[in-house]
């Protein structure tokens, strides 16, 4: 059976608090083969009568840090996974991962082309292992990030998005915040639709690759208006994130 | 076309859909179940090609629409809602139904 699709026993090695309701969680590999920007993991979780419940989660970091990833999990009021990682787990335990998952979702700088990201709120994460992939590697191409939260405290990896685009001209990054907006706010203040997405996509021209992550009401929006925009079909990979997820 | 590589009945069936409120909002895709169809194929399938045996429309596992607030998963047709594939796990087995599926192209590598 091919690496990946063993399960084996990780250490959490760290814990970071990313917003109120979103965490971090850094988890130590022993043989961990390495991942693609955009793939998942499964996480098992095994109760002592032998129940056991598992997830898929988005891997946030980037390939080039070896033997460890992140995870990005927002907590889930009735999700019994999400609230397990928030509530018990520590530094320290170890729980059973599965991966790296899934080769369609996926995207390293050797593709070519440049790069369009959509992102909803926990959506991000995947691309986020995109664009620290990206800022690793020598002349990255051009990429352009769309992401919608619901409120500025909610912008999950809003200090380190702002600190890549500020070092690094050919990274853009344009926020819209659909429920409140802090005083001055400069950014979007509505759902994603074409005109923000034609905005942003322009600048990158031909050969354009888009991946947008989030509720699958905002992926279809999104996949949609970029069809209309004139990206091709094959350019356009989606993954859909809902409550499910949990 | 749509991004999936389907045709729509037209913008107005999607707005439809886009805007059918929280029961749309618990519908993922393959790459949500990518982990335990691997576990079963032997290999990754998200970016396998499958066509649905009641419309004919070929779509990515990635691209199916995936159901799983159920005992077991289900992946339908993002064309016309057709059930191809049904993953349930038991203690002793997975079960794999398939009769939605008409093929499911694996490119020699």
């Amino acid at each position: 059976m091919p690496d990946s699709i063993s399960w084996r026993l990780a250490t959490v090695a760290a814990l970071r608090d990313e917003t109120p309701t979103v965490r971090t969680f850094t988890l130590r590999i022993p043989g961990w083969p390495g991942h693609r920007p955009g793939q998942h993991v499964d996480i098992r979780l095994t109760a002592e009568d032998g129940y056991s419940v598992e997830r898929s989660y988005s891997i946030g970091s980037e390939p080039e840090r070896a033997g460890e990833i992140d995870l990005t999990v927002e907590r889930i009021a009735e999700g019994e996974v999400s609230s397990f990682l928030h509530d018990v787990v520590v530094a320290g335990d170890r729980i059973e991962v599965r991966g790296p998952i899934g080769g369609y979702f996926a995207w390293d700088a050797g593709l070519g082309g440049s790069l369009f990201l959509v992102a909803g709120g926990s959506g991000v994460v995947p691309l986020m292992a995109m664009l620290r992939h990206r800022a690793r590697v020598p002349s990255p191409p051009s990429a352009s990030l769309i992401f919608s939260s619901r409120q500025y405290e909610d912008i999950i990896y809003r200090d380190e998005l702002e600190l890549l685009a500020a070092r690094d001209d050919r990274l853009r990054i344009a926020h819209t915040l659909t429920r409140s907006q802090p005083s001055g706010w400069t950014g979007y203040t509505r759902r994603i639709d074409q005109a923000m997405l034609g905005e942003a996509v322009a600048p990158l021209g031909n050969g354009v690759r888009a991946f947008i992550c989030g509720p699958t009401a905002l992926v279809e929006t999104a996949a949609n208006a970029l069809l209309r925009l004139g990206l091709p079909a094959d350019r356009i990979r989606t993954e859909r994130f809902g409550p499910t997820g949990t | 076309m749509n991004a999936n590589g389907v045709v729509n009945q037209g913008d107005d069936a999607m707005a439809d859909r886009v805007g059918s409120g929280p029961a749309e909002d618990h519908v993922l895709d393959g790459n949500a179940l990518a982990g335990r169809l691997a576990a079963v194929f032997g290999a990754d399938v998200t970016a396998t090609p499958g066509q649905c045996a009641h419309c004919g429309t070929v779509t990515v596992v990635g691209e199916l629409r995936a159901y799983v607030r159920a005992p077991g998963a289900v992946l339908r047709c993002p064309a016309c809602g057709g059930v191809v594939l049904r993953i349930v796990e038991t203690p002793e087995a997975t079960i794999v139904d398939a009769r939605g599926a008409a093929q499911l192209r694996f490119e020699r590598r």
